[in-house]
């Protein structure tokens, strides 16, 4: 393993022709919280898809402890990795979404289990265990049965994060976990994302939490218009910001 | 002021309006419904002693049993081929989208009965069946005739046809579920057929299912169509009596009544079936399945 998960050099990604992402470089290392903050549309999103290749990246590299992501290098030539290679790599990554995305059909339980049951192929047995220790943690083992319309966002997010958890990734990502919540149920999710980090897990979290960048990040980056405009301490950033652009941006949400 | 101590006002007695215009309706229907009961008492021409004599006779349940398993078959190999055909409307691959588009454009495009009679007469446009090489050698051949057989030809008459329709109804399934759903399953590591089968297709289900059961009912009328082949489902057997026996009208009625049978339940089913699909659609309710998206 690696002492760098994430390597971003140079990621540039367009949609038609308008450029999003414009040269992002950026290092996360083996058990580092980076925090992602920015306006919207600054591009926080798409660099997160990137990373797991939800999104195709246009020029650059991008990988996650040490494979290259989406495309396999051979003679100089980049090949594009077939369905069930993508697949595979995103096994390791996993992601959290603003509005939870859980699946409305299957109970809680059965949203943890079933990516590492049908997916990996584990032993039911093996993953119910698993899942169930994971409900436990983010604090909902009395919700196991209850399906998605029946919890609250907050507990709707924990179970998200467990569903993540249940592949063993080594790496995750949320983008804007807590946006979508009540202001009142977003320190139960926090909390969970606290713990996480505290156990070591590598994490790149866009958030609008400043609080939560401060107490639990590692390091911190500023994106505007697609380019990191700036990466430091958290502290650092959010009490002495160098650019204007971080300036400007601090003032509106601070 | 306390809960308590507030007054309710008096509760509100108003006159109802009136409908006359209902009365007046009502009145009407009861004459007419009257009148078609006393039609069907006195009027010697339905013939119900008639109707009696065939109403279970060997011909019509044989009959009813073709109906009955042409409309099955009709529907699962078009809800078969229609999930494909809307995989393929949705695919990436502007070819496979291009073939979708066009199967459509020409089974919906033309009419059910001109297609069952060109099934009918297929032999006279492929007067052979083989397997070979497209283009090249064919190893194997037989003289289409010999394959030939009304029932097959009934069937894949309808199949084709009513996947057209069912593709449709899946394509509009798919698309309303939530792109979210289809992301958070990828970013899992599912490939694109695990989540189709496993998350996207039973959340469409509440979008499908309705549809389907109207399809379904359209289709146990529309093999009356295949007396075009021709074959002997329940209409073409009430015309092949009638051609002997002359009683044209009481004929008719009894494949009407027998219809109604069918179609009745296939309603009652249809009720539950979509019940089923309705729950979970609230938070309150027990067993939750199939809500809309997350929010
Ligand atoms: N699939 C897409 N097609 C076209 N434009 C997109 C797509 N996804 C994102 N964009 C555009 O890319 C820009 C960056 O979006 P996003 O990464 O979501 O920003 P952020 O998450 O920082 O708010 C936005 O202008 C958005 O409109
Ligand atoms: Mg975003």
């Amino acid at each position: 393993m690696s002492d760098v998960m994430v390597r971003a050099e140079q990621v540039c990604k367009d949609f038609g022709h308008v450029q999003v992402l414009k040269g992002i470089d950026l290092e996360v290392l083996n058990g580092e919280v980076m925090c992602v903050i920015g306006p919207s549309g600054s591009g926080k999103s798409t660099f997160l898809r990137c990373i797991n290749h939800l999104e195709k990246v246009n020029a650059g590299r991008l990988y996650v402890d040490g494979r290259l992501i989406g495309y396999r290098e051979h003679g100089g030539k980049l090949h594009e990795l077939k369905e069930r290679e993508v697949a595979a790599q995103r096994k390791d990554i996993g992601m959290v979404f603003q509005r939870f995305n859980l699946f409305p059909h299957m109970t809680a339980l059965e949203n943890v289990m079933e990516a590492p049951q049908r997916v990996k192929g584990e032993p039911a047995s093996v993953v119910r265990t698993r899942a169930e220790e994971l409900m436990e943690r983010v604090g909902l083992a009395a919700k196991m049965r209850s399906y998605p319309a029946q919890l609250s966002g907050g507990q709707q997010q924990r179970v998200a994060i467990a569903r993540a958890l249940a592949m063993q990734p080594k790496l995750m990502l949320f983008d804007e976990p807590t946006s979508a919540l009540d202001p009142e149920l977003v320190g139960e999710v926090l909390d969970v994302m606290r713990d996480l980090a505290r156990e070591g897990m590598t994490m790149i979290v866009v958030t609008h939490e400043m609080g939560f960048a401060r107490e639990v990040g590692d390091s911190l980056v500023f994106m505007d218009d697609g380019i990191v405009v700036e990466k430091g301490s958290p502290r650092e950033v959010l009490t002495n910001p160098q650019h204007e652009r971080t300036k400007l941006f601090l003032s509106k949400v601070l | 002021m306390t809960d308590t101590e507030r007054v309710r006002p008096e509760t509100i007695r108003a006159v109802p309006v009136r409908h006359p215009g209902r009365w007046v309706a009502a009145a009407v229907i009861v004459v007419l419904a009257a009148m078609l009961v006393s039609n069907i008492v006195t009027n010697a021409n339905y013939n119900w002693a008639e109707q009696w004599k065939y109403f279970f006779s060997p011909p019509v349940l044989n009959g009813v049993r073709n109906t009955i398993w042409l409309t099955i078959a009709a529907m699962l190999g078009g809800v078969s081929l229609g999930i494909v055909l809307a995989l393929m409307r949705l695919s990436p691959n502007p070819l496979m989208r291009g073939a979708s588009w066009l199967y459509l454009w020409v089974f919906r495009g033309t009419p059910l009965y001109t297609q069952l009679l060109i099934w009918g007469n297929i032999g006279a446009l492929f007067p052979q069946f083989g397997i070979g090489i497209p283009f090249g050698p064919e190893f194997v051949t037989w003289p289409t005739n010999a394959l030939y057989s009304a029932a097959l030809m009934a069937a894949l008459g309808l199949i084709l046809n009513e996947a057209a329709y069912m593709a449709e109804i899946i394509r509009a399934g798919i698309l309303s579920v939530d792109p979210g759903q289809q992301e958070a399953a990828q970013a899992l590591g599912m490939t694109r057929m695990h989540t189709m089968r496993r998350i996207v297709l039973p959340q469409a289900m509440r979008v499908i299912v309705p549809p389907t059961g109207n399809e379904a009912i359209s289709m146990l009328k529309n093999t009356s169509l295949v007396a075009a082949i021709p074959y002997l489902e329940l209409t073409f057997t009430a015309q092949t009596i009638y051609a002997s026996t002359y009683q044209v009208i009481p004929m008719l009625i009894m494949a009407c009544i027998w219809y109604l049978i069918l179609s009745s339940i296939m309603m009652i089913g249809q009720f539950y079936i979509e019940r089923y699909y309705a729950k979970g659609s609230h938070p309150g309710g027990g067993r939750v399945r199939f809500i809309g998206g997350t929010a």
